[in-house]
């Protein structure tokens, strides 16, 4: 058979629409076999939020290599962060994970803070908690939603973001915006909370362990759902460590390491709160670890606010524009996706020599390939679902 | 007018029954879709349309009415014959099939003696009209798409047979209209009550027969983009989507006359009884669209093959037997 410019249809469709990929399609190594077919999942797909790109190899529906391809939202926070002043790089951390953006404003200060020997008040402290807490929560949320859209289920996603709004409301009041955070400063935090918020976030509290239990009634419990979830993308413990996956991934697969417990910055040693770790290694464990959290994260929130000091959030004498001497610090804090990590290089000037940023979602994904290997489509869905990826924080 | 005298009475039937079809296909179209809308938005806690007339009521014709001006496209590397024939393939069969269903006492196109098997067979045709779809537009996920349909609609016809033979075996007949009258008016005298497993099964099929959540995978959103009608726009995809919603139509109106009684109310019996039932049942697809996640493709062929063809053959059995006695 002939088409219309008189070449031969072949079964093979890249050559029969003449398209010869890019690099990344070229370069991609194949498996010995013929009657494959090499699928772009992405950078333009509703399921993976945002511009990743997976190259897969199927057979049929089964994947037989798959591969990400990173680099579409390259945005050069790293370098950014050298050509500015230590405050003035603030703002960006919000830009690389936007949905968990105070707990990267958090390692970046908490960085600074750490080179500057800068002390932080009680009521800061405490500040930062609650806020960083909250948005875990959203995050959590959001993550929640969107994974069920993912599985096919398209209710729960305004559930989600009902509860979200209301996160998103409190938050706004006292930082300003909604979604790319920037509220921690160096020695405190921007302003000050007052009563209103305490009370609406207690509010929100006592709704959203209501709201949990309808969650889990309409779909955790869901057989469908279950059935999506239980026994798919299962990471042993050892595929976590080869990769340095860190967070609900971490803790999913039966390793109960969080930066909160393991190394504690601020004063999370104060609050009593568990490490949610299920040991099922699969999509479920990682999913219940997510919805734990939010539970746990309520119960510090609570604690927080009962605990509450008076007193000054900011340091007033800490340097509006620090000049540090020679050092290198190291700050890592617990977010939405695991382990954030500021590593900041200081040669006695006004801004970074280096900063490295160490992101748990670039760790997460390098797994992928692995575990996706030999799995159907939908599970290759579920999987990158679970692993609850945001894909600027991967490029920064 | 002389000539109207010359044509046969029955193509003079059928010609006007074919039409008539067809307006009662778009105006169900129209009004499934803004009440597909309308539910996911009460069941999502939003509004759903608004804006475009009261209530958003003429939210569906503005859609249909941008589909109509939409460039009419093919896809490089398509072959144009087969991509511009599957839409078609898929809405024709649909308005056939209207012809024999009784929707009243006096309201039905043709009554003939084999109108069930006359659904069946050419519901059976929409596998194809998707099939090519996916094939003739050269997309990957347009391909898995097609691929995914065949499997599953080719799986699902024998369980949906099967559950539709012990009705068979108890009225003796294949004529819709004498089934539908051989139920009594009440409730309890309905088809459902002597063979709820057989409806249980058959509404699953109807379910997984017009891709319908949570069997939509050959659309599978978020896995395959949109599945086969990825490549589709303007009218070849408002075709698709409008024999999607007439499948569900004809599916809602085999379930009400096999096993609900059809046309037959406790009092005022006609068409008005026939199309509450219709609609009930497919407010309860519109609720099973949003509430449950998607079945995996592996999941949607075990629950076939491994759970609804023995029962529905159980069940056949058992219907045989006492039948028998």
């Amino acid at each position: 058979m002939r088409n219309r410019n008189g070449t031969r249809i072949t079964m093979d469709l890249d050559r029969r629409l003449q398209t010869h990929g890019d690099f990344y399609s070229q370069k991609f190594q194949t498996t010995e076999r013929e009657d494959t077919l090499v699928l772009n999942l992405g950078p333009q797909h509703p399921s993976t939020h945002g511009v990743l790109r997976i190259l897969l190899e199927i057979d049929g529906e089964y994947i037989l290599r798959a591969e990400p391809v990173l680099g579409y939202i390259h945005r050069m926070h790293e370098k950014i962060a050298e050509v500015m002043t230590y405050p003035q790089f603030a703002p960006y951390t919000g830009r690389i994970d936007y949905l968990h953006p105070l707990a990267w404003g958090w390692a970046h200060i908490g960085a600074v803070e750490r080179l500057m020997e800068v002390q932080v008040p009680e009521r800061a402290e405490y500040i930062r908690v609650i806020t960083c807490e909250l948005n875990r929560i959203s995050s959590h949320l959001l993550w929640w939603g969107a994974y069920i859209n993912d599985l096919g289920a398209f209710t729960p996603f305004f559930y989600a973001f009902d509860d979200r709004e209301i996160i998103s409301d409190i938050l706004q009041r006292i930082i300003g915006s909604r979604l790319t955070f920037s509220f921690y400063r160096i020695g405190g935090v921007a302003t000050d909370i007052d009563d209103r918020f305490v009370t609406e976030t207690r509010e929100f509290c006592n709704r959203m362990k209501e709201r949990l239990k309808m969650y889990k009634a309409l779909v955790t419990d869901n057989f469908i759902f279950r059935n999506r979830l239980e026994g798919i993308g299962v990471i042993p413990f050892e595929t976590c460590r080869k990769y340095g996956a860190t967070g609900p991934v971490l803790r999913g697969s039966g390793k109960a390491y969080d930066v909160r417990r393991a190394e504690p910055y601020s004063i999370y040693n104060r609050f009593d709160f568990e490490i949610p770790v299920y040991d099922t290694c699969d999509a479920m464990g990682r999913y219940l670890v997510r919805m734990d959290e939010i539970k746990e994260s309520i119960k510090i929130i609570e604690q927080a606010l009962d605990a509450l000091p008076e007193g000054e959030c900011i340091n007033r004498k800490a340097s509006k524009r620090p000049k540090p001497s020679p050092n290198d610090v190291y700050f890592a804090t617990e977010g939405g996706r695991g382990k954030i990590g500021a590593h900041l290089v200081s040669d006695g000037g006004r801004s970074p020599y280096r900063l490295k940023l160490r992101s748990p979602s670039f760790s997460n994904l390098s797994l992928f390939s692995e575990v996706a290997q030999g799995t159907l489509i939908a599970d290759a869905i579920s999987i990158l679902g679970s692993l609850d990826l945001v894909i600027p924080e991967i490029d920064r | 007018m002389m000539d109207l005298i010359f044509i046969p009475w029955q193509l003079f039937v059928i010609g006007v029954g074919l039409a008539a079809v067809m307006a009662f296909i778009g105006l169900n179209g129209l009004l499934l879709v803004y009440l597909d809308r309308k539910i996911g938005g009460f069941i999502q806690r939003r509004v759903g349309p608004y804006e475009v007339g009261p209530q958003g009521i003429l939210q569906p014709v503005a859609d249909g009415l941008k589909l109509l001006g939409k460039q009419v496209f093919t896809p490089r590397g398509a072959d144009p014959v087969l991509y511009w024939l599957a839409p078609m393939i898929s809405i024709t069969p649909a308005i056939v099939v209207f012809i024999a269903i009784p929707f009243g006492p006096r309201l039905q196109v043709i009554n003939t003696n084999v109108g069930l098997i006359l659904i069946l067979a050419f519901t059976g045709i929409n596998v194809l009209a998707l099939c090519l779809g996916g094939w003739a537009s050269q997309n990957k996920y347009a391909l898995l798409g097609a691929a995914r349909d065949i499997a599953q609609s080719v799986a699902y016809e024998i369980p949906l047979l099967l559950s539709v033979l012990p009705i068979i075996f108890m009225t003796g007949t294949f004529n819709l209209f004498d089934i539908a009258s051989g139920q009594g008016a009440w409730p309890w005298q309905w088809y459902i009550l002597y063979q709820p497993v057989a409806f249980l099964i058959f509404f699953v099929c109807i379910l997984a027969e017009t891709n319908r959540s949570p069997f939509d995978l050959p659309e599978g959103e978020s896995e395959l983009t949109a599945g086969f009608h990825t490549d589709y726009s303007g009218m070849a995809f408002a075709l698709f989507f409008l024999a999607e919603y007439a499948y569900m139509v004809i599916g809602s109106c085999l379930i009400a006359t096999i096993f609900l009684g059809g046309f037959q109310g406790p009092i005022l019996s006609g068409a008005w009884w026939f199309l509450a039932k219709v609609y009930i049942l497919l407010l309860i697809m519109i609720w099973i669209r949003w509430t449950f996640p998607r079945l995996r493709f592996d999941q949607l062929l075990n629950v076939c093959w491994k759970w609804m063809i023995p029962i529905a053959v159980v069940n056949l059995l058992v219907t045989l037997a006492v039948i028998s006695l």
